[in-house]
């Protein structure tokens, strides 16, 4: 276990050098920010001193050896527009997209389990078929288009929530949320709901699947004939053996949610970290871009970690020790 | 005294879109306490089906369309799924062809075992595990505190098989359904799996009805033999008769195809043809496509006769007639 760990931090390692590596090439592929950054009428000494000050000057493997030193030592450089390091920058906005995407998913697991349960418990009905066919919208229907329609119908015509911003915050942890208030909570629904239909949608599918694969099992067939009431048999002996696809989806899903939220965000006028980088792109605010594209990275790393660490608590047949 | 189980003109269907297939078409037997019964046929001849009948475990599309089981005197055919619950594991037992799936792969033999002691007992979690570790105990397994920690692939299959059948001890049953419980194992493991078993029935004095194919387990074993033929009880009788002396043709087919030292140096006697698909079951004896005595009087129904006391048949032509 230890061992593994070990391994498998390692390798995390490895996957955020090399990421940070293609980020930094990519990001100085894409343009030029000299030319969105500095004025048309700034002569040619003030153009040369703005680059030399924003060390673009530097040959790109200087500038990646610089951002590795700096990187280390907590810094992930300045943003070019707001001239403030860019992880505060980051940072001020996150809790505000984490809790977006982690109430999403949460929402995703709260519907999507017991409604895919239901579909295949009673895969005829006419309640699974609508289930089933209204999971097919969930996938395909485009998030800002939804997104819209829910600010339509319960923000415009019926009243019932808000459609912007995210509302009255409490501290906790030296840090402002929404959940913590009436009024946030309020405020958090529309976008988490449009957020997470397209994971309650994968999740029911998922465990409609799994529970019509598991069903005609010949250990379910024993669970009964031992006697068991039926509401064991279903969420012990079948839900558990359906929970690591799930996990394993969810955990993936966690983290695009938190990195794609950006549409959710522009629509609801949610201000979290995709408001912050789709601006930062728009004015090829290097640092910035970087910085959370790293934080991504980082993000994902450590949600497989945790995913493949779930998995023995599901699974006893998966031992760590035994892959790489 | 009366019979433990008695199953009367018992017919399961299962209605699938492709037609009616009549698994199991009046079959009758009876079986009483401290006897065992080997019931024996063919892949697809509706000995299982007959086995999950009695446990009220025939799934959808399948259903008991007509017949009456008799539980101690009891239709359970009428029972409530509630009440039906209350017996199953408990009063009426049954342990599955393949031991490798009969267990749950992500829970742990006591979460199992547990389970299905406080099923059907009013004890305290402590004194359910004690139950349990004294049932594996029983059945042969060494250290059963700890194994009771383990997970199911943590076993060998026979060692599963053991598991299983302390489970389906636990309450100490007066039926207990084997459906070839011995097929997916080695043969020196077979024969261990055969006299625990047995030995537990005569202790309890619990009735046994042995399921199989195969002729030689069911030898040594059983006190009668009730044949199956493409959802029919064909031929029974007691054991020594039946293997001695078969009545019916198929029965005696199936003798032939076993090897034996008495014909050492023959050719083994196969019977052409196969099994006919229960869907398009030809009118009259099921078995007169492939019946080297079939006549014309072989389209009709064949109603059970009783040329010899005690032996008990569906054929116009007994073996019996034919060398007479």
């Amino acid at each position: 276990m230890t061992t593994w760990l070990i391994r498998r931090l390692i390798q995390a390692l490895f996957v955020v050098l090399a990421m940070s590596v293609i980020v930094f090439i990519g990001v100085h592929v894409i343009g030029n920010p000299v030319d969105i950054l500095i004025s048309p009428e700034a002569d040619q000494a003030e153009r040369a001193r703005i680059i030399a000050s924003l060390g673009l000057d530097q040959p790109l493997w200087k500038q990646y050896v610089l951002f590795v030193d700096d990187a280390l030592r907590g810094d992930l450089g300045r943003s070019f527009v707001f001239n403030e390091p860019a992880l505060r920058l980051i940072a001020q906005r996150m809790p505000a997209t984490l809790e977006l995407a982690v109430t999403a998913v949460l929402m995703s697991m709260l519907f999507g389990i017991p409604l895919g349960l239901y579909a295949g418990l009673y895969p005829d009905g006419v309640v699974a078929r609508t289930i089933m066919a209204g999971s097919i919208l969930g996938f395909s229907l485009p998030t800002f288009w939804v997104g819209l329609m829910l600010i339509m119908v319960f923000a415009v015509q019926l009243g019932w929530l808000p459609s912007t911003g995210r509302g009255a915050t409490a501290e906790l942890f030296g840090i402002q949320w929404s959940f913590l208030t009436l009024d946030g909570l309020r405020h958090l629904l529309l976008p988490a709901l449009n957020l997470s239909l397209f994971n309650i949608s994968l999740v029911l599918r998922l465990v409609r699947a799994g529970v019509r694969e598991t069903l005609p099992m010949d250990f379910v067939k024993f669970a009964r004939a031992k006697g068991l009431a039926p509401a064991r048999v279903i969420f012990v002996h079948v839900l558990k053996n359906i929970m690591i696809p799930v996990v394993t989806v969810v955990g993936l899903e966690l983290g695009s949610t938190i990195a794609f939220a950006v549409v959710t965000e522009s629509v609801f006028a949610w201000p979290g970290m995709g408001k912050l980088i789709i601006d930062s792109i728009n004015v090829l605010d290097r640092p910035v871009i970087v910085a959370y594209l790293m934080m991504i990275v980082l993000l994902f790393v450590t949600i497989n970690l945790v995913v493949d660490l779930l998995y023995t608590l599901l699974d006893p047949r998966v031992r760590l020790e035994a892959k790489g | 005294m009366t019979a433990t189980l008695e199953v009367r003109n018992l017919r399961t269907h299962f209605f699938t879109r492709a037609g009616v297939v009549k698994a199991v078409d009046d079959v009758s037997f009876s079986i009483a306490g401290g006897q065992v019964l080997g019931l024996v046929g063919e892949s697809g001849s509706g000995k299982s089906v007959t086995g999950f009948s009695v446990m009220g475990l025939v799934d959808p599309p399948g259903h008991v369309v007509e017949g009456a089981i008799l539980y101690q005197g009891r239709d359970i055919t009428r029972l409530s799924e509630r009440d039906m619950r209350a017996l199953r594991g408990n009063r009426i037992a049954m342990i599955f062809q393949d031991p490798m799936m009969t267990l749950n792969p992500v829970l742990r033999i006591d979460t199992q075992m547990i389970e299905a002691v406080q099923a059907h007992a009013k004890v305290s979690r402590a004194q359910a595990r004690s139950r349990a570790r004294d049932a594996l105990g029983q059945v042969g397994i060494p250290s059963p505190d700890e194994r009771l920690a383990a997970y199911p692939h943590q076993f060998s299959g026979g060692m599963r098989q053991r598991v299983a059948i302390a489970i389906a001890l636990l309450h100490h049953p007066d039926l207990l359904i084997a459906d070839e419980p011995t097929t997916a194992l080695d043969v020196t493991i077979q024969a261990q799996i055969l006299s625990e078993v047995q030995k537990l029935a005569v202790t309890y004095g619990t009735a046994l009805i042995w399921i199989t194919h195969d002729l030689s387990v069911i030898a040594g074993l059983a006190d009668e033999i009730a044949v199956m033929y493409a959802g029919r009880i064909v031929e029974t009788g007691s054991a020594a008769r039946v293997l001695d002396t078969p009545l019916h043709p198929y029965t005696q087919g199936l003798i032939g195809s076993v090897p034996s030292r008495n014909r050492r140096g023959e050719k083994l006697r196969q019977i052409p043809g196969m099994t006919p698909s229960l869907l398009r079951l030809p009118p009259g004896c099921a078995f007169r496509t492939r019946c080297p005595h079939a006549d014309a009087a072989c389209e009709q129904e064949p109603e059970p006769s009783q040329p010899v006391p005690g032996q008990t048949t569906r054929c116009f032509h007994p073996l019996i007639a034919v060398s007479a």
